[in-house]
């Protein structure tokens, strides 16, 4: 078998100058191959691309809330984006004790100020940044964990009044949601 | 030449399925020596055609939306016509799956099945693994009770772990900023697609197993064995007999204990505001579940988890003693069975809440399980002595 080739391959050499044109040749097949790689890859663009939230899950993106009737002390959970946010009106105690942590012993430290736009409302998507479970802590008679804040049940997660993670295996703090205020009682998020 | 073989012969000369099923399924080569154990490969086969076809029929009453798929799901349970029935061994028939594979992949284990020259026959069981496991996952999230819709939350968030774009792929994943309907639509379409894909693969997988033969208790080279026997009638015969005591336990499960693999909390409809206070997964996962929490680590617990699975592909350059079977590896023998005891701790430890000595007996046998591949395979496959003075001694090749 190999003897045979190398006769051909002498042949050839003799016939055609092989090395122009296998160059040539090879240049061809080489960029029709990129081409085609590069095509196909940009082809599968809007098929991955129809995964991702489509345009009426966008627009359902904006939540109101009125603060009004949120007394001092409570909580109220709205839906924003099909997930709950959490909105607690803060106590005189509970916003000292947030803003008085020391660095040093947060998992992922956050000043208290950079976590409010009015220090006495804490708004915070209420997700565990964990594995996505819904922490306890909203009602009066829940558990709020260590640190007066949220307790995750599923795998006990303990959040402070601040929402910052202080204990357990969540990596971060409870996300705060882009928001404003429209006026002195009524924000809206997204 | 009568017109009956005639035809066949038409047939055949042009696509030879005669040919096939002549080679194939009646004078295929087997070992004479195989155990029950072997039975578990073509209990699979016939679990997964009862499976796609009661999935199939369910398919034709289920709807796929928020709104509506845990009212259809009820619906199939009282209005449709032995909707029950249908629905009950659809859904034990997955907890039978995992029961079956899991003993075909420890039977495997056992008696070396995975070495030279069998590796991608085991590659793509452990592919067909992976296939069921994704499959049950997205499966259980049709109903759209609260464990399917907590379990489908808690598995997706996992990919968040992924550093730089986690939570991006989670949002492509999902479709939208939660588990909802946009999820539970793809889902049911991936429940759909992948078994015919899992058909494909065991289709290849029966290819590498009739190039490479059957592996047996002893681990001799049936290649080269004299001592083969026809598929058909021995085995035929031998795994009608297993499919008659291994569906009489199941139709025990579908008849009288429905919902014993089951978790009361799905038949409450999902509701995205209240997180069950106790979210498990199927008894299949807990294994996986066990490694997830017990380390304190995010990504590292989500690496290990699905490493605890991935680290089978590569089996076959982990041990690599020239033995087969575990009859005649005295040391191996003992820490298959370790080994064995290992899993049933990690999914005792993950059907337990994740407090107190939960966490470190989870967090040794989390060890354990992967010292078991990483150190104690290697090690054995340089040191371990061979011993044939057993009851079933003979020729090893």
């Amino acid at each position: 078998m190999l003897k045979k080739n190398k006769k051909r391959k002498k042949t050839n050499q003799e016939q055609i100058k092989p090395e122009l044109e296998s160059s040539r040749r090879q240049f061809l097949y080489r960029s029709t191959g990129s081409f085609v790689v590069i095509g196909a890859a940009f082809s599968a663009w809007p098929f991955v691309n129809s995964l991702a939230p489509a345009k009426d899950v966008l627009a359902d993106a904006k939540t109101e809330v009125d603060l009004s009737k949120i007394k001092r002390g409570e909580s109220v959970t709205v839906q924003w984006r099909g997930r709950p946010v959490f909105v607690r009106h803060r106590t005189e105690k509970e916003i000292l004790e947030a803003e008085q942590v020391k660095d040093s012993t947060l998992v992922n430290p956050q000043k208290d100020s950079e976590r409010v736009i009015n220090s006495e409302w804490l708004i915070v998507v209420g997700v565990c940044t964990h594995l996505g479970c819904i922490p306890l802590g909203q009602k009066k008679a829940d558990f709020k964990g260590d640190y007066g804040g949220w307790f995750c049940p599923c795998h006990g997660s303990h959040y402070d009044t601040s929402g910052r993670v202080r204990k357990g295996p969540a990596p971060d703090n409870l996300k705060v949601p882009p928001y404003e205020f429209l006026e002195r009682n009524k924000i809206v998020i997204g | 030449m009568e017109r009956k073989d005639k035809l066949v012969n038409w047939i055949d000369s042009r696509l030879p399925v005669f040919t096939f099923f002549r080679d194939h399924l009646r004078d295929y080569q087997t070992p004479k020596n195989l155990n029950y154990f072997w039975n578990f490969g073509s209990i699979l086969g016939v679990l997964l055609v009862v499976m796609i076809v009661t999935g199939l029929v369910l398919a034709m009453q289920y709807t796929p939306h928020v709104d509506m798929a845990f009212e259809s799901v009820e619906r199939i349970m009282r209005d449709v016509n032995y909707g029950w029935l249908l629905r009950y061994i659809h859904s034990n028939g997955a907890s039978f799956f995992f029961i079956a594979i899991y003993i075909h992949t420890f039977r495997g284990l056992y008696y070396g099945s995975y070495k030279s020259p069998r590796e991608v026959l085991w590659i793509l069981g452990v592919l067909i693994l992976v296939l069921l496991m994704v499959t049950s996952f997205v499966g259980y999230t049709l109903p759209w009770g609260q464990m399917s819709f907590w379990g489908a939350t808690v598995i997706t968030n996992l990919f968040s772990a992924i550093p730089f774009f986690g939570d991006e792929i989670v949002t492509l994943i999902w479709g939208g900023y939660a588990v909802d309907n946009p999820t539970l639509n793809r889902f049911y379409v991936l429940h759909f697609l992948l078994p015919f894909v899992i058909l494909a693969v065991v289709f290849i997988h029966l290819v590498a197993l009739h190039k490479a033969k059957s592996n047996n208790p002893l681990g001799i080279d049936s290649n080269k064995s004299k001592d083969n026997i026809p598929f058909h009638p021995y085995y035929t015969i031998k795994d009608y007999f297993g499919f008659g005591v291994f569906f009489l336990i199941f139709f025990v499960f579908v008849f009288f204990l429905p919902n014993f693999f089951g978790e009361p909390d799905n038949y409450i409809p999902a509701n995205p505001l209240v997180t069950p206070s106790h979210i498990v997964p199927e008894w299949y996962f807990l294994p996986f579940y066990a490694i997830l929490r017990s380390v304190p680590d995010k990504l590292i617990g989500v690496l290990l988890m699905f490493g605890a699975v991935f680290i089978l592909f590569v089996l076959p350059w982990l041990d690599k003693h020239p033995v087969k079977s575990a009859t005649f590896r005295p040391v191996y023998k003992q820490f298959f069975w370790l080994f064995l005891l290992d899993c049933f701790i990690l999914g005792w430890v993950g059907s337990n809440p994740p407090t107190g000595h939960y966490i470190y007996i989870g967090r040794a046998a989390t060890i354990f399980y992967f010292a078991f591949f990483i150190v104690i395979l290697p090690l054995l496959t340089k040191f371990e002595k061979v011993q044939l003075d057993s009851k079933e001694n003979r020729k090893v090749d």
